[in-house]
């Protein structure tokens, strides 16, 4: 490494004469726009925007936001990383990797947070909202008690027990003569046998040379379902780009499966909270036996702002402010009727 | 066991080809003596009817016979395919180009549709002047093709406790080759001007991962690029339209896409894709972080278990691909019978620095089965090792930069599979 950042030293000035002066391309950044786009935090507290959370928040904040996905206490829902536990877990044969057991830096859980959390709805949490959950997080592994507030202030007070798991790729030295000279070429060892087989596992998604031709002319067109002849097609089309915005958590069409938010065939005319194996909040199963049915005109108004119209909801969706993407969204779900 | 096999075996469709293409099925040459291959006695359709005119499909597509050919998915890897990988079909690929709608994906939020008159390359950080660029001005820099291959590191990550995916499009499909077109990163810098401080280099995509690493200055100086074209076109919206990072030798995670800011700074960031992914777990419980480059590395692409041999004995033609991280590749050996007796496979196409490297070896197959492999050499003498070997430095849970050697069995009749041997 500082062999490294020498040469980075001599090649800076080797290569800054030849253009000097540049080709004047490009122009100032204002410092409103560096501001809006440079909102990273590293391990050295750089970055870190002002503001504070405690445990309690954070619990509420992602329960609301994160739990769909990592579960209540971080313990993950189907695929989606686990972020708590683990600790004493990195030597064994089925290593946990959380934030409690691996991760080096609590800047990297903020920094990520505040970038690319929740999932499908990134950059819409507030400061407070990230010092919370962060918080949080630190209370689930176990690193704080649940009376902690974390700040900028305090922040780079808390180191993360796995600091100093990690070391600088040291491959040149340790690897790369061992697998490096002259090789044997001729009668190079005994008898071979196969010692381990894929076919075991069997785990190999099917080919496609096995598929039918049908099967395959059907996967060309793939999600998007046929529209139902009455609705207006380019309806359906805007509709159908208005709801990438919920494909993140919603499946539809055919083989649609819940994922973190339950399918959506025939949703409409559908009583709220009634699909089969959907893990839903207490807020839309009562909603449901309180007699709520999906249609045009509630579905509507539970996309404008979902949290306002059913407290207690799990979609951490903030909502559709324009009409006519409603209306559009609600004519595509028509058109993926079964 | 042996010949009972359940995704993979040859299929009737692929015989049938086979046997129209006039391969050599015995059954249809016997036919063929009886009354004349009917490919050639009957009038087709296409000998005797127009076909489409020019402009019918403006943006050509490949033969509806080749369909087949297509990425795929491994569904129980990951939670959710918007934040997931597809795979390059190997198999079905020659030269060492990989065509654009083939190029594997790999998105932490989907694929991020950018407007190109929206799109913005921001220089910030420790410079003399923080600039702003539209696409338009990069297009006025000086620019370079380079081919470079990009492969993800988590490649072949699934088979360090074993063999376990059959077919080199899952095993060794997390990569693919095609010519960039872009600006030399370096120039990029030297318009803000690096102050002496700066020592690496934040970038940032526009995608709602945000996705950023830390690549340190001595690279970004080197060969990096800023690139908005690929084999020719500009880059497909999965693979970072309009503009993505080429960081050649080096893991693919650290190509970012949709490219929207370089922050220039004096030590590295430690982000979620540099700590908590992209580092390999030794037995010890410690881990590497920052480990690049791709070491050199080959597999065998047919025969394979999606492309298993179809036409009985006699000359069958081997071939495969080679890449390193650190250079080219000279020399590829292929053994048929385990390990026991190499060969210098032949070397074939441009040999580029950090590109794919297309090898043969041809072969008079006696149909008894078969143990397949190759072994790369790169141009600093390094020597693809065994799995075992990295299993007795790294252990089983590093996940990532698995390049030790694959091995296929061939059976009798010439189907394939992904095993591993003693």
């Amino acid at each position: 490494m500082l062999k490294f950042l020498k040469l980075t030293a001599v090649s800076l000035c080797i290569s800054n004469p030849a253009m000097a002066d540049g080709l004047g391309l490009g122009r100032a950044a204002l410092p409103e726009e560096v501001a809006a786009w440079d909102t990273d935090i590293r391990p050295d507290g750089a970055g870190l925007p002002e503001g504070r959370g405690n445990v309690e928040t954070g619990e509420e904040v992602f329960a609301e936001a994160c739990a769909i996905c990592h579960g209540d206490f971080g313990e993950a829902v189907d695929r989606w990383p686990v972020l708590a536990g683990g600790h004493d877990t990195l030597s064994s044969e089925r290593p946990v990797k959380t934030i409690g057991s691996y991760w080096p830096y609590l800047s990297t859980v903020f920094d990520y947070i505040q970038r690319a959390m929740p999932f499908g709805n990134a950059r819409s949490l507030s400061n407070d909202d990230v010092y919370a959950i962060t918080a949080y997080l630190l209370y689930v592994n176990d690193i704080v008690d649940e009376e902690f507030e974390l700040s900028h202030e305090n922040f780079m007070e808390i180191p993360l027990p796995n600091e100093g798991g990690f070391f600088f790729d040291d491959r040149p030295e340790t690897e790369l003569s061992v697998f490096s000279g002259e090789v044997c070429m001729q009668d190079c060892k005994g008898a071979v046998e196969i010692t381990g087989r894929a076919l075991v596992l069997d785990v190999t998604p099917e080919s496609d040379e096995e598929a039918p031709a049908e099967q395959q002319d059907a996967a060309q067109t793939t999600p998007a379902p046929e529209p139902v002849a009455t609705l207006d097609p380019a309806l359906v089309a805007a509709g159908a780009k208005v709801f990438k915005k919920c494909k993140a958590c919603h499946q539809i069409g055919e083989g649609a499966k819940n994922r973190s938010g339950p399918q959506l065939n025939g949703i409409l005319g559908r009583t709220a909270g009634t699909i089969d194996g959907f893990r839903y909040s207490k807020a839309m199963t009562g909603a449901g036996a309180d007699g709520l049915i999906w249609n045009d005109e509630t579905l509507g108004a539970f996309l404008t702002k979902p949290r306002a119209y059913l407290k207690g909801t799990k979609m951490s969706f903030a909502g559709l402010k324009k009409p006519a993407d409603i209306e559009a969204i609600l004519v595509y779900l028509q058109s993926v009727m079964e | 066991m042996g010949n009972v096999f359940k995704g993979m075996k040859p299929s009737r469709r692929s015989f049938l080809k086979g046997a129209a293409a006039g391969g050599g099925v015995l059954a249809s040459a016997s036919v063929a003596m009886a009354a004349g291959d009917s490919a050639i006695t009957q009038i087709k359709p296409w000998n005797q009817e127009l076909g489409d005119g020019v402009d019918v499909s403006p943006y050509g597509v490949p033969s509806e016979f080749e369909k087949h050919v297509r990425r795929q998915n491994v569904e129980w890897l990951t939670a959710d395919p918007v934040s997931s990988i597809n795979f390059t079909p190997l198999h079905a690929l020659e030269g060492i180009i990989t065509p654009n709608g083939l190029c594997f994906e790999r998105h932490h939020s989907g694929v991020a549709e950018i407007d190109p008159a929206e799109h913005r390359l921001m220089i910030n950080g420790l410079v003399e002047k923080p600039l702003v660029f539209t696409m338009d001005d990069l297009k006025r820099f000086p620019r370079e093709n380079h081919v470079y291959f990009l492969e993800c590191a988590a490649n072949t990550g699934m088979e360090w406790r074993g063999a376990q995916l059959n077919g080199c499009q899952f095993t060794h499909g997390m990569i693919h080759n095609v010519m960039y077109t872009g600006v030399p990163l370096r120039l990029i810098l030297a318009e803000a001007g690096i102050k002496t401080a700066g020592k690496w280099l934040l970038v940032e995509g526009a995608d709602a991962a945000g996705m950023t690493r830390s690549i340190p200055m001595e690279k970004a100086l080197d060969d990096c690029l800023v690139a908005f074209s690929m084999n020719g076109e500009a880059l497909r919206p999965e693979q970072g339209y309009p503009l993505r990072l080429v960081v050649p030798g080096w893991e693919g995670n650290t190509w970012i896409k949709w490219l929207r800011r370089i922050e220039v700074g004096d030590q590295p960031w430690h982000h979620r894709e540099e700590t908590s992914k992209y580092t390999d777990l030794l037995p010890n419980g410690q881990a590497r972080y920052f480990t690049w480059e791709m070491d050199a590395k080959s597999v065998i692409t047919n025969p394979s278990p999606q492309a298993p041999i179809t036409h009985g004995k006699g000359p069958t033609v081997l071939t495969g691909l080679a890449w390193s991280g650190r250079g080219t590749i000279p020399r590829v050996d292929v053994t048929i019978d385990g390990g026991v007796n190499w060969h210098k496979a032949r070397m074939d196409g441009p040999s580029l620095s950090k590109s794919m490297h297309r090898f043969y070896y041809e072969f008079d197959w006696d149909g008894s089965p078969l143990l397949l492999q190759s072994r790369a050499h790169d141009s600093t003498g390094y020597v693809q090792p065994t799995k075992d070997q990295l299993r007795a430095l790294r252990g089983e849970n590093s996940i990532y930069h698995n390049n030790g050697i694959q091995t296929w069995a061939i059976n009798a009749e010439g189907v394939a599979e992904n095993v591993e041997i003693s």
